[in-house]
């Protein structure tokens, strides 16, 4: 054997190596969740299990409380459409106006973007919970899907750094032709926004489905609750008995998030590369 | 004349008009729950009662009659120092690795490397992660497999806030997207003339590979750092904070006096200290970045 296929061959055992780690909890889970319920602990190194089955789904779906996993699941993806949605329309508006429109106080509203980039949300919290109170928001999917219509610092920077990189020609022409700005925007800037809003949108579905302070804070009766809040009272050590139905519902709660990994991956790529290296 | 006023007229109603789900958005639900919770901080809260000014009283308590503030702090800083170099060391070094090939096996790899940053942030993997470090769990399964007896690890003040260190390292996959895309971009000329002139892989290494990364390191270690002294979940559920307050983050912490206790004013105080220190951190990487942060002379045109 030659040195240079014995590098190749240590080189990808290495590298699968480090994959099987990276995927081995989730695997374990997705195993658990279909193994009989004295399976999982006394045979917890068994990937394979025993008498493969459903009931774990079954049982977990019925929830906790008379609520099942149907209406946290449905709960989930209406606080996560929303806030995408939200977060689309929002994003590309401000981002053309803060990429294109020359305007007296645009540095400042940039600056307060770049600025607001760096603030961690949960320091936001409380004073937000305080807000929302006196709103009479608490209880209501407002306070998680309102803030997104109004821009996310994040996508806003994300979808102007690709404005910027469309030809000024392309929408300077129709300008001295003597369309407005909400034409040129709907019409020339939007159509060429496709990958990114691809991008923002993937990155917002995720935040929000996996957001779990948020709900935690905002939302208190169960009936409200999302996937990730209810997981956590569904999984709490001292009342769980069945942890078949707990990985059974840890399993359901990322499937959303697995498979639009497998569908946009190239997005995914491109969005963690170029904002990253722009930052 | 006239048309460039009209231009110039046209552009500042519709720039304004563009941008004002931002502004208002900014007003409302940044500079505004601030600028209350500054305010708060000097009171006592519950939100039931309107708030009772106290002077610094939330801020003199903090510091000198606060124990578990002081563990939070301490656990918190813990996890940062430790979890936030180490997951980009070992980002560098996986980038590393893949930029010395090329393949379509390789480019599934890196999908399947970056899965663990996509999910290790949610319910679902923290819970599998309490079970995985568990008395009854994977690791001490293994362990008896070499006759090892295991310990438990999150009951354990000696290992409970690494089991959660482990869990940020694991989640590597952002990090290294970024490095292999900053390492595809450093000009092959510059590492064949370094190896006309002799340099070996080390020397490379040091003197090309990482000085032309440091800006993407930058960015990494202030955008890793904020997020870190931030952690919430994996505390919240995998440990609650346990045991003996070793892995107390402070934003769990902040959660349990401003929504167990109702202790507002007192969170507002513990916010505001939060934000005050990322600030001051954020700041000192950025002033010592000019002296390690290489750039180029044409960027920034």
């Amino acid at each position: 054997m030659s040195k240079k296929t014995l590098n190749s061959i240590i080189y990808y055992a290495f590298v699968t190596l480090i994959a099987f780690f990276m995927v081995y909890p989730a695997l374990w889970m997705l195993s658990s969740s279909f193994k009989q319920h004295w399976e999982i602990f006394s045979d917890v190194l068994n990937l394979i299990p025993k008498e493969p089955n459903f009931n774990n789904y079954k049982e977990g779906w019925q929830g906790f409380g008379g609520i099942t996993f149907a209406t946290f699941f449905k709960n989930s993806f209406i606080i996560a459409g929303l806030n995408t949605l939200g977060t689309i329309i929002s994003s590309t508006l401000v981002a053309y106006g803060l990429a294109r429109i020359p305007f007296p106080g645009r540095r400042i509203i940039f600056m307060t973007v770049i600025l607001t980039l760096m603030l961690p949300m949960q320091v936001q919290i409380v004073p937000r919970y305080i807000l929302f109170t006196q709103l009479g928001w608490i209880n209501t999917f407002r306070p998680l899907i309102v803030p997104a219509f109004l821009g996310g610092p994040f996508f806003i920077f994300m979808v102007m750094q690709f404005i910027r990189g469309i030809p000024k020609e392309l929408d300077e022409s129709a300008f001295i032709d003597g369309a407005d700005r909400f034409r040129i925007f709907y019409h020339i800037i939007l159509p060429n926004l496709k990958p990114v809003v691809t991008t923002a949108a993937i990155f917002a579905f995720y935040w929000s489905w996996n957001d779990f302070m948020g709900p935690l804070v905002y939302i208190n009766s169960p009936e409200k609750y999302p996937v990730s809040v209810a997981l956590r009272a569904f999984s709490d050590p001292s009342a769980v008995t069945n942890w078949g139905a707990v990985f059974a519902m840890s399993t359901l709660s990322l499937i959303p998030v697995l498979v639009i990994f497998v569908f946009f991956q190239k997005y995914i790529v491109q969005g963690v590369t170029t904002s990253g290296l722009r930052g | 004349m006239k048309k460039l006023t009209k231009k110039r007229k046209h552009d500042l109603i519709m720039g304004y008009l563009f941008t004002s789900p931002w502004i208002i958005g900014f007003l409302a639900f940044i500079i505004f729950p601030l600028i209350t919770s500054l305010f708060l901080s000097f009171t006592r809260y519950d939100i039931l009662s309107s708030p009772r000014w106290i002077g610094f009283q939330n801020w003199i308590r903090m510091f000198t009659q606060d124990p578990r503030f002081w563990n939070a702090t301490k656990a918190t800083f813990k996890y940062v120092i430790f979890e936030v170099p180490l997951r980009l060391i070992f980002a560098f070094i996986v980038a590393l690795i893949f930029s010395q090939r090329e393949s379509k096996v390789l480019n599934f790899y890196r999908a399947i490397y970056y899965i663990p940053s996509l999910i290790g942030g949610s319910v679902a993997i923290a819970v599998v992660w309490r079970q995985i470090w568990g008395y009854d769990g994977i690791i001490n399964a293994l362990l008896s497999i070499f006759g090892i007896k295991g310990i438990n690890w999150l009951g354990d003040t000696r290992t409970a806030i690494w089991t959660l260190i482990l869990l940020a390292v694991w989640q590597f996959g952002s990090p290294m997207l970024i490095f292999l895309a900053a390492l595809k971009q450093v000009p092959q000329e510059l590492y064949e003339a370094a190896t006309i002139d002799g340099a070996n892989f080390w020397g490379r290494l040091f003197k090309i590979t990482i000085p032309m990364v440091t800006p993407v390191i930058l960015f990494n270690l202030i955008n890793q750092m904020i997020h870190g002294f931030m952690a919430f979940t994996q505390s919240y559920i995998i440990t609650q904070g346990g045991p003996l307050d070793s892995t107390l983050f402070y934003a769990v912490y902040m959660y349990r006096k401003a929504f167990n206790d109702f202790e507002m004013g007192y969170a507002s105080a513990l916010a505001w200290f939060m934000l005050a220190l990322v600030g001051i951190f954020t700041i000192i990487i950025f002033k010592t970045s000019k002296r390690w942060v290489y750039y180029e002379a044409e960027e920034g045109v």
